[in-house]
């Protein structure tokens, strides 16, 4: 099987703090790391290889630091690794970002099935994937939970609803995003580590894609930020005193008077 | 302090590390309680590469030719042990029973075991303990009687470490009584040879989650090609043996050590009498000092007897056991130091620091009491002072 | 290059430095310097440049259509059944809401099997002037290319101005597919539409880095303008069933029907439990509640307040409770009318996931946890004690 995983760095969820004054985002220390869906979509693809053949390729766009996780990919298991990097995709929204990618794809030939996650912390959006299954005119399942059979050219998966979940049957090639529920990634094991210092990343421009430039970066996005602000604190409300049998009467009692109950 | 660890020793450090957060972490107590081998550790350890790290590149190891390998292990089994010291001599035992192979066995036999002990496929063992032969080795009675193409194994050896989980055993047996020190021999053995089974479970003090057996051979007939190294050259090759393997128990004291020492400096912070941390006590932190003092000493001496090693020094009889010897005291005396630090949280079995304690004791008896130890190293002293003139 | 620094007018006061959002900015050789790979181009540094020094040239997507001909405020109404989602009556009030901002027709587009004969009325009495109904067998069960197909016609044809849509799992898969066949604008999760006087173009604030900073987006260049929005963030209108509207029925194409995908089995799996999402009242646990055995206490109160249990991560890991019941960044998102936080600390990574909660109440030890400053009522103390006083004052 031929499978491509994307990937993104994103800053790292644990450390993002505001500075309380200026509110703005603090960056000092703040490290990257792999989108953490992303690291679960790299181990169902890994774990697709370990039982059907073939090879893993993780895909990303990013500034020349994202190489970090791609080496991290290769140390996972995943075997190629392809980095987008190129400052005319700088202010991409997810409409240029989708158009880079399956670019990118599209230059790396065949291929099986293209798993990414649901969504990215920063971004948040989950329109990356389906973006690039349009632009590949491709299908797409998202939400995925488990991918349960692969024969001849189609894939059996799970997708997950509000009330359960659909059992789906798709014909591949396809984009296929994943949920937490998915699996358990595993730990890079030592020949991962060493095979990822080693390895190679191959960089990629626009040019090298053939992108028209006029879908990358803000000439093609068509949404863009007008402003930023930091949101209304929340502010504290009321104490409630007391022993804890007056505390009690005093919450029912105030929840009761505001209708809230 | 750093210890200017190489790439793929850095590399060691921080997988091992990782499995013993995610995977050793949260079922340590249990598999302490329980008295079981912790399999499903064993298979991360294995999956993340860390069962060849003391193995030939070229039977499936990362070791280049003529490396030994020992600063990989002990790296290993200190990160494994920090977390849990029973759990890691699934490594670490195995390590002491493959020595035997890496260093005097054929290359028939090395092609035979060690792809799937590297791959973390098979566990090993070392087997020369008995009832009463411990410290006095020479004085084991399991025979090895010559049968044509085969020998026969007759006797029990006791208190094996991966007792019933190992697949390949070194056990070393007498050939010929006769001849006292030259009269035993090496050999490999597999597990579930006809007349090879287990006896009793051990249930100790301390390493729970390490499988300890007696080990039954009744007539059990192995293959002349079983003899690993030459007839009579048993006891040489296991002394010969735990000269390289001492590293890897210090290390696995060391570890229990260190990890409990960083708890105790956790703790002593967090926990407040008085009105404030008890870490603002000077006594406190002369306590602790001390204890850091010991482990970094103990760090220091592991690390430089495993790196001679690793550079070809095969003359480091008196260091390994140095080594050994102190990083075992240490370990028992920072142990007792960090329960003591935890007050009475450090004797409920609720929190994790008794258990090291229980677990340090045990690398002061095995592989060569201290005694035993100091014993060795005297030895040596008198050596190098007659060799002087 | 976008971001313009003129560095004879720069005088090194750092102020972009300070105000800049994405910590893009910095000071080197006492001019301002932008690292152009964190630079999301928002321009609040222009703004705050008291030298005019910066210039932000925002190159922007070119029109290519005629953007006055695009007309309506469609409402993707997702159905299952023949239940329309509560987040599509939300979406249909708040299109009302926007029509009186800039006047424009409110249409409900629904595709579904005809299951239910009452679907379009049910939808014009909850605010639309419209409703385009698409029913074919074909329709039973959403797939994504089946949808995509019939929703990106529709649109192709009538060029409705603006899109809204539940950010639902149907929604967060159709929406993004049609936005990029269509090649505009969509933005998700919005918490917040309105319209711009100035522009008439609609103004979509959402979240980012997990609520830590707000953004206001525009799609000005290209149409529709899409936004998909979360459960519960906007108000549901009272049904008026005296309302009038058109019903359209428009014939499902064979050609729409894509094979390469097929739904095989749809399973239901949390039966009679309250969904968190869906839930006004949420009582949750975090690691004060000590142990698994404990959230018995909070499903008692829960249900004495036909509420629902949420969790803290911390509690999910420690295997207390199954990751369905985890509210946070990396679980559920909610917004009940009432959330009670019992034993939880309030770390960021919660609180994004529970912060827009009409009105919060925490049980804690901790006076001084962010959860219990930021709450309506905090009450200091054991809740071990107090939720079960709770329960016995509720049952009179």
């Amino acid at each position: 099987m031929n499978i491509v995983v994307t990937i993104k760095q994103v800053p790292d969820a644990a450390n993002v703090r505001i500075n309380p004054e200026t509110k703005t985002l603090v960056r000092e220390g703040v490290d990257s790391m792999m989108n953490p869906l992303d690291a679960y979509a790299l181990e169902e693809g890994v774990r697709l290889k370990e039982k059907f053949g073939g090879k893993v390729t993780v895909v990303c766009m990013g500034p020349p630091m994202a190489e970090a996780v791609l080496r991290e990919a290769i140390s996972l298991g995943a075997d190629e690794a392809v980095l987008l990097s190129d400052r005319a995709v700088a202010g991409s929204d997810t409409l240029a970002t989708s158009y880079a990618l399956s670019q990118t794809i599209s230059k790396l030939g065949a291929f099986d099935v293209i798993l990414g996650g649901k969504q990215a912390i920063d971004g948040d959006t989950a329109q990356v994937g389906p973006g690039i299954a349009v632009n590949l005119d491709i299908p797409q399942v998202t939400c995925v939970r488990k991918i349960r059979e692969y024969a001849d050219g189609k894939m059996v998966v799970e997708r997950m609803t509000e009330e359960g979940y659909d059992v789906v049957e798709v014909t591949l090639p396809a984009v296929i995003t994943v949920v937490k529920e998915i699996n358990e990634p595993r730990i890079a094991s030592l020949k991962g580590k060493m095979a990822a210092k080693r390895a190679e990343i191959k960089v990629m421009s626009a040019a090298d894609i053939e992108a028209d430039l006029t879908r990358l970066g803000l000439k093609g996005s068509p949404t863009n930020v007008v402003e930023i602000f930091s949101p209304e604190a929340r502010k504290g409300g009321v104490r409630i005193e007391g022993e804890p049998d007056v505390q009690a009467k005093t919450l029912v009692a105030s929840l009761k008077e505001a209708q809230l109950l | 302090m750093n210890y200017f660890l190489t790439e793929t020793e850095q590399m060691i450090k921080e997988t091992a590390k990782e499995v013993a957060e995610k995977y050793i972490k949260p079922v340590r107590a249990e598999y302490d309680e329980k008295n079981e081998f912790a399999w499903e550790v064993q298979e991360k350890i294995a999956e993340a590469g860390l069962c060849g790290v003391y193995i030939p590149e070229a039977y499936g190891g990362i070791c280049a030719e003529g490396q030994m390998g020992i600063m990989n292990l002990v790296v290993a089994v200190e990160e494994l042990s920090k977390v849990c010291g029973g759990i890691s001599l699934g490594l670490a035992a195995t390590a002491l029973g493959t020595i035997p192979l890496i260093l005097f066995g054929n290359e028939e036999q090395k092609k035979k075991y060690l792809p799937a002990i590297a791959a973390g496929e098979k566990l090993a063992a070392f087997a020369l303990t008995e009832a009463c032969a411990g410290s006095n080795a020479g004085g084991i009675q399991t025979t090895a009687r010559k049968e044509g193409d085969y020998f026969v194994l007759n006797g029990t050896k006791q208190w094996i470490t991966n007792g019933n989980v190992a697949e390949m055993y070194t056990v070393i047996a007498m050939t010929d009584k006769a001849r006292g020190a030259r009269g035993a021999t090496a050999f490999l053995v597999d597990k579930g040879t006809p007349g090879f089974s287990f006896g009793k479970k051990e249930d100790k003090m301390g390493i729970r989650a390490s499988s300890t057996y007696e080990l039954v051979f009744e007539d059990c007939k192995i293959p002349a090609s079983s003899i690993l190294g030459k007839e009579g050259h048993g006891f040489l090759s296991a002394m010969k043996t735990f000269d390289m393997s001492r590293p890897g128990v210090a290390a696995q004291a060391l570890g229990i050590a260190a990890g409990a020492l960083e708890d105790a400096v956790d703790y002593a912070r967090s926990r407040e009498q008085f009105g404030k941390p008890v870490i603002s006590n000077q006594g406190l932190r002369f306590l602790l000092a001390d204890m850091a003092m010991k482990v970094e000493t103990a760090r220091a001496m592991v690390y430089a007897t495993a790196r001679s090693i690793d550079s070809g020094d095969r003359s480091c009889s008196k260091e390994s056991a140095i080594a050994k010897c102190y990083a075992s005291d240490v370990a028992m005396q920072v142990t007792t130091d960090a329960v003591q630090v935890y007050g009475g949280y450090g004797y409920m079995r609720e929190y994790p620091m008794e258990k090291r304690m229980r677990d340090a004791k045990i690398t002061q008896i095995y592989e060569g009491t201290n005694q035993i130890q100091r014993e060795v190293i005297g030895q040596c002293l008198i050596k190098e002072a007659a060799s002087k003139k | 290059m976008p971001i313009k620094i003129n560095k004879e007018t720069c005088v090194g006061c750092g102020a972009c430095v300070a105000q800049c959002p994405f910590g893009a900015l910095s000071l080197v050789d006492n001019c301002a310097f932008v690292e152009e790979t964190k630079c999301k181009f928002c321009g609040k540094c222009a703004t705050v440049c008291p030298c005019e020094a910066i210039t932000v040239v925002k190159e922007e997507m070119e029109a290519k259509d005629d953007l006055g001909s695009y007309k309506d405020i469609w409402v993707f109404a997702e159905q299952k059944k023949g239940q329309v989602a509560g987040v599509s009556y939300e979406l249909l009030a708040k299109a009302r809401e926007l029509a009186t901002q800039k006047p424009n027709k409110v249409v409900a587009v629904v595709l579904h099997d005809g299951g239910n004969a009452e679907i379009a009325k049910q939808l014009i009495a909850k605010g639309a002037d419209k409703v385009i109904s698409v029913s074919a067998p074909e329709l039973t069960n959403f797939d994504d290319l089946t949808y995509s197909n019939v929703f990106y016609r529709l649109v192709k044809e009538r060029k409705p101005e603006i899109i809204l849509c539940g950010a639902t799992t149907i929604g967060r898969a159709l929406m993004p597919r049609v936005a990029v066949m269509l090649k505009t604008g969509l933005t998700a999760d919005c918490t917040g539409l309105h319209i711009d006087p100035e522009t008439g173009l609609l103004i979509q604030t959402r979240p980012a880095f997990g609520g830590n900073i707000m953004a206001r987006i525009r799609c000005q260049n290209t149409r529709p303008q899409m936004a998909t929005v979360r459960h519960k963030v906007f108000p549901e209108a009272e049904p008026d069933s005296s309302r009038a509207g058109e019903i359209e029925e428009v014939a499902f194409q064979k050609e729409d029907l894509s094979l390469r995908s097929k739904v095989l089995e749809v399973v239901e799996t949390l039966g009679e439990q309250v969904k968190l999402t869906d839930a006004n009242i949420i009582v949750s646990g975090g690691r004060g509640m000590k142990g698994p055995e404990n959230f018995a206490l909070l499903k008692e109160l829960a249900e004495a307040l036909g509420g629902a249990v949420g969790a803290s991560r911390a509690a999910v890991d420690a295997g207390w409770i199954p990751y369905a019941h985890q509210v946070g960044q990396t679980g559920k998102t909610v917004c009940p009318k009432v959330y009670i936080a019992c034993g939880i600390s309030g770390q960021i990574q919660h609180l994004v996931g529970m912060q827009s909660s009409d009105v919060i109440v925490a049980i804690n030890k901790d006076p001084e946890c962010p959860m219990m400053k930021i709450a309506n009522y905090a009450i200091e103390g054991d809740l071990f004690e107090i939720i079960p006083l709770i329960i016995k004052e509720l049952k009179k």
